[in-house]
């Protein structure tokens, strides 16, 4: 069993000129919650599109569970584990709650192109639907269409129907993201709870949650690695602290443009 | 994207109002909701004493219509891709059965599944290419294919060209049944168009449908949960076009002829039309708006020129008032899933 689950080298992601990602080499630890963190546009949106293929990276590799999965189509990633969450809530709004995860459990059938059968064989899969919803708190609404839950029930509705898949590696892009206080809790509750016995990589904006979760931390600025260890070192870091507070001597430039 | 995804927000199910205060999902009997059971039932009355009070004839091509209508809704309601160009399965399958009816002297059903058939199969050509790309430019590739194949018929010695084929021989159903006699032929379109009905339920109340709508609500998801949409996306558009190639195979025996009219750009916006009127998304809505748009064509004839007009009015009226088409209006009104 290899000790890093994800790896990637020289990870390069280039738009008709424009470098959004620029030769990261990430290692996720098997087992921990990495977080990966940086200022807006720094790329991390961008990383989690090409681990997940929802991009095709320019250059460079990615291995997942030892196997090289540069090559891989996004549906196919999934199918291995590595399962991502989206920035925005991504539910189905017009199918059930339970019906949500419902469509997770079914890719346990493998392809459901069987069009003549009756979807009550589904039914079979309400029970877990029904765990997994007790699970996140979602008991009450299953029967309500997702599209009418409040958002940081839709956040945990999406955390359920990933976890449907019994992931290896779970990516969750900003979990808390326009949260209330009391959802911010519940979420780093639920993905300290959902992390065990797996592994987990976040992209988080809120530094407090990742402070109380990450086990380690990637800093990522204009596209590349700016620093990664645990959050107590990679805070302290002066280079860190400046990109936060945007006065990077090599950007101090631009910050005085924008501030003029 | 945009476009298909507005256009496939299947109505009545808006949003707002308590979520726990609505029930689950009734499974109802066979997938049916019990508002949509007593609209089945509804149905099944109405082509069951209308030939009685209306044309056969009329009645027949409606329901190729409608066949034709359901057939189309079930790409863009459930997958959300607007075919624009479905006159080339719906005219195939009206050439392929009205040539095997006629020249190979084969059976109606024969004639009418051999129209299926090859409209699958180009269904499977042309959904191979088109699906890859989505919302405008998916709508633009399957009208261009389309007009592919109506040159192709304009110039093909078997279709006869501007006349088309003519006097097709209704023949003996299963060898047995004369269709010459009106109301056998009827009894027989229509039992086709309720199986397509039934076939096209089932197709969306399946596990594959159950894909399909995860699909059409957040296509990204659908993929990060591991399904290949494209290729679920292809077996609906096969499905479709199929099912469309029955319609045009049933319409060609029916009416007894087939022609360009049938392959024309003009008539995959008729379907577009007969099922934005009807109701995108919604199971009876298709039926419905094909029978307005085969009613207003036939009962309106003798305005002559000034049907189009009054269809053009109709539409926007339509489209002004109740964006959600008839049934789909209805549904909300009544608070049912129709």
């Amino acid at each position: 069993m290899q000790e890093y689950i994800l790896e990637t080298e020289g990870l390069t992601k280039e738009f008709r000129g424009f470098v959004a990602v620029s030769e990261v080499d990430l290692r996720i630890r098997r087992g921990t919650i990495h977080g990966l963190i940086g200022p807006n546009g720094a790329g991390k949106t961008t990383c989690f599109n090409l681990l997940t293929k929802f991009m095709q990276p320019s250059r460079g590799t990615i291995r997942y569970d030892g196997r090289d999965i540069t090559a891989m189509r996004p549906a196919e990633v999934a199918r291995l584990g590595l399962v991502r969450s989206f920035q925005i809530s991504a539910v189905f709004p017009h199918l059930s709650v339970l019906e949500n995860v419902r469509v997770a459990l079914q890719r346990q059938r493998g392809g459901s192109f069987d069009f003549w059968r009756s979807d009550s064989v589904l039914r079979r899969f309400d029970d877990r639907a029904m765990e997994l919803l007790a699970d996140v708190g979602l008991t009450t609404y299953a029967g309500a269409p997702a599209g009418t839950l409040p958002y940081g029930r839709k956040r945990a509705l999406e955390i359920a129907t990933t976890l449907a898949l019994e992931p290896t590696l779970m990516l969750l892009d900003e979990p808390t993201a326009g949260m209330t206080h009391e959802d911010v809790d519940r979420i780093v509750a639920l993905v300290r709870r959902v992390a065990q016995g797996r592994t987990v990589l976040m992209v988080e904006h809120n530094l407090k949650v990742v402070e109380g979760l990450c086990d380690a931390i990637t800093v990522l600025t204009r596209g590349k690695v700016l620093a990664e260890g645990p959050y107590a070192e990679v805070s302290r870091n002066p280079h860190v602290i400046a990109a936060y507070l945007g006065s990077d001597p090599g950007v101090s430039g631009a910050a005085e443009v924008a501030h003029a | 994207m945009a476009s298909a995804t507005t256009l496939s927000q299947a109505p009545g199910t808006s949003e707002g109002g308590a979520p726990s205060a609505l029930p689950p999902a009734a499974p109802g009997l066979f997938g049916f909701t019990r508002a949509q059971g007593v609209a089945l039932l509804v149905m099944i009355a109405a082509l069951i004493v209308c030939p009685y009070f209306l044309y056969p004839q009329f009645l027949m091509k409606l329901l190729c219509f409608a066949l034709f209508a359901c057939a189309f809704n079930l790409l863009i309601g459930y997958v959300g891709l607007l075919s624009f160009g479905h006159a080339a399965y719906f005219g195939m399958g009206s050439y392929i059965a009205a040539h095997a009816a006629k020249v190979w002297g084969l059976t109606p059903e024969v004639s009418i599944l051999l129209g299926g058939a090859v409209g699958a199969v180009l269904g499977l050509v042309f959904g191979w290419i088109a699906i890859r790309r989505a919302g405008i430019y998916f709508a633009m590739i399957t009208l261009a294919l389309a007009q592919m194949v109506y040159f192709f018929c304009l110039q093909a010695p078997f279709t006869h060209g501007e006349d088309g084929i003519q006097s097709i021989p209704r023949g003996m159903l299963f060898g047995v049944i004369d269709l010459r006699a009106d109301m056998n032929m009827y009894w027989f379109v229509a039992a086709l168009f309720l199986l397509g009905f039934l076939l096209i339920h089932r197709i969306i109340h399946s596990p594959f449908g159950q894909v399909l709508t995860a699909i059409r609500e957040n296509e990204p998801r659908a993929t990060s949960l591991g399904y290949r949409t494209d290729d679920y996306k292809l077996v609906a558009f096969v499905l479709s076009a199929g099912i469309a190639g029955i319609a045009g195979g049933a319409k060609s025996i029916t009416v007894g002829i087939a022609t360009l009219t049938d392959v024309h750009w003009a008539m995959s916006g008729e379907v577009v039309l007969m099922t934005l009127l009807g109701g995108l998304g919604t199971l009876f809505g298709p039926v419905v708006g094909a029978g307005a748009v085969i009613a207003m064509q036939t009962y309106l004839a003798p305005f002559g020129a000034w049907v189009t007009i009054i269809q053009g009015i109709i539409f926007v009226l339509c489209v002004l008032a109740f964006r959600a088409g008839v049934v789909g209006e209805l549904g909300r009104l009544l608070r049912v899933k129709l």
